[in-house]
């Protein structure tokens, strides 16, 4: 009796946990969605989602944000096309071609590389790589969207590369085999039979990379110079949906349409994340069948 | 005469991993067309024994050969792993498909041989299907999932791949083990009748198929290479009572 009780008591506190994480997340959603239709009540949300200006202190205020959404996929789109390649490449050498011991090493290498603070990456862009862009292009400012751009290539390097790593490893070994038996090289094998062979893997450790890197919001806020306006190349200022949030949330009035604006910018960043995050999943899913 | 018959010769071939020997000293000669079976119970080096003759063995860093292994008069050694291993094709225990279209798999091989003639890449696929005698069967479905077939069906697109990159000599490495009795004499057919042109070396546990489908038979036991003839003598009346006790089925 006492068994079944305790049985009765472990199951339930088990499947509370699993429906409260999904509560968490509705609840995000519905709070998130509540604060913004209070600004769509009095600014329609055709205009939110087109109007090309983000002036939110002026007289009328215009919440576009687009220039936002320009600048967050700005962003993510330039440190997708550094880091992806830089990851699966060294996820591939460190997968199969590294030697055991330099292999155990870069492992861990790339879990410190994971853990360190993005504002001691801002830092280092502010008083380093800042300047260095300002420098190389000849530009007025090196807070800009290309300094931002290396930086969060740089972190979102680890997620890729373990993610890549895994998905690498994973590869059935007969495959291989079977590659080597008909005379591949090395290379071929990797490149003809590995690489498509964890194709899935790969891009879910792709998606999960760009949703690390539209979300972080400390190193794009100290580097791409925050200028809320539609940018017209990656060497100019520019400003992220992130970032917009920090940086004005504490100094609206709570309860006014700005402040309610800023969460329907955490709407849309929601929204995104969330489909990437969903197609991610659905990529690694599709690679363990 | 059996000199010049010899395609693939071994001298004094000794195989370790790490620091343990599981082949020792094997001097045995491979003839032009034949069907060499290869029998003895599990550990005795019958595998490695294959995947020495291809270097597929180099794949294992801990793994380490002495002694030369001569294929048509010369030392492996002296040939590029991806030459040897397309001259002298393996196909393995569990069929190998890759996870791609019938088509594919076959044209697979010649790919990396660098054919790029598409024509020729199509041509090379129905004449390895066809002599590997699946054409008929498969003709039709040539681009679905190679990994949708029976095992049975597997295992001869295994063997039809292997005769794409048009090799010498094939190994088989246990290639009945997860087949169904219909599905082995199949693969025994397509062995017999590709004896004509092609050397084949066959490592089985079974010692009834070994007697069934080889023209010679060696007997592996610890490493060691017991004794090695015709099937038909080694079956009546082996020279070392040990054979006799395999095959009968003393122990094993």
């Amino acid at each position: 009796m006492r068994n079944k009780f305790g049985e009765r008591v472990i199951e339930t506190a088990i499947r509370f946990s699993g429906f409260a994480i999904i509560a968490f997340v509705i609840l995000i959603f519905l709070f998130l969605l509540k604060d913004s239709l209070s600004l769509f009540r009095v600014y329609s949300f055709k205009r939110f989602i087109l109007e090309q200006k983000w002036l939110p202190i002026s007289e009328p205020p215009t919440f576009g944000i687009v220039p936002l959404i320009t600048g967050s996929l700005l962003v993510t789109v330039g440190a997708i096309v550094i880091c992806v390649p830089v990851g699966v490449a060294t996820a591939l050498y460190i997968a199969e071609i590294a030697p055991g011991y330099l292999k155990t090493i870069l492992k861990s290498l790339i879990e410190v590389l994971a853990s360190i603070p993005s504002v001691v990456l801002g830092f280092i862009g502010i008083i380093w790589l800042g300047p260095f862009v300002k420098n190389t292009f000849h530009l007025s400012t090196g807070m800009c969207g290309l300094t931002s751009v290396f930086l969060l290539a740089f972190m979102a390097l680890p997620t890729i590369i373990s993610i890549s790593e895994d998905a690498l490893v994973g590869v059935p070994r007969m495959y291989k085999e079977a590659a080597y038996g008909l005379g591949a090289t090395h290379w071929q094998t990797l490149w003809r039979i590995v690489l498509p062979a964890a194709s899935s893997g790969i891009m879910a450790a792709v998606m999960l990379g760009i949703g690390r890197v539209i979300g972080e919001t400390m190193v794009v806020m100290m580097v791409t110079g925050n200028a809320p306006i539609m940018p017209k190349s990656i060497l100019q200022p520019l400003r992220t949906l992130t970032a917009t949030i920090a940086g004005e949330m504490g100094e609206t009035v709570s309860g006014s349409d700005h402040y309610y604006a800023l969460f329907a910018v955490g709407l849309i960043l929601f929204i995104i994340t969330f489909v990437l995050n969903f197609t991610a999943e659905v990529f690694l899913r599709k690679g363990r069948r | 005469m059996v000199e010049q018959n010899a395609i693939i010769k071994t001298i004094n071939l000794n195989c370790f991993y790490d620091n343990l020997q599981v082949l020792r000293d094997i001097n045995i000669e491979v003839y032009r067309n034949e069907i060499l079976g290869i029998i003895g119970p599990a550990n005795s080096g019958k595998t490695t024994f294959l995947r020495a003759l291809n270097r597929l063995n180099s794949l294992n860093i801990n793994y380490r050969q002495k002694g030369v292994i001569v294929f048509e008069g010369q030392n492996t050694q002296d040939i590029p792993d991806s030459l040897i291993r397309r001259k002298i094709g393996i196909i393995f225990a569990m069929p190998q498909v890759l996870p791609v279209s019938i088509y594919e798999n076959i044209a697979y091989g010649p790919k990396v041989h660098g054919i790029r003639d598409k024509h020729r890449v199509e041509q090379l696929v129905e004449e390895s299907l066809k002599k590997a005698f699946v054409w008929d069967e498969l003709k039709d479905r040539l681009k679905t999932p190679a990994t949708k077939l029976s095992g049975g069906q597997q295992q001869r697109l295994c063997i039809a791949r292997t005769l794409a990159i048009e090799p010498d000599v094939i190994l088989y490495d246990e290639p009945c083990s997860g087949l169904d009795p219909i599905s082995t004499a199949k693969v025994e057919d397509t062995m017999s009748l590709l004896a004509q042109s092609y050397t084949q070396i066959l490592v089985t546990n079974n010692t009834k198929q070994a007697s069934r489908v080889s023209h010679r038979c060696a007997f592996f036991l610890m490493g060691e290479l017991v004794e090695v003839d015709q099937t038909r003598k080694m079956y009546t009346h082996p020279s070392d009572p040990r054979t006799d006790d395999y095959i009968t089925g003393k122990f094993g």
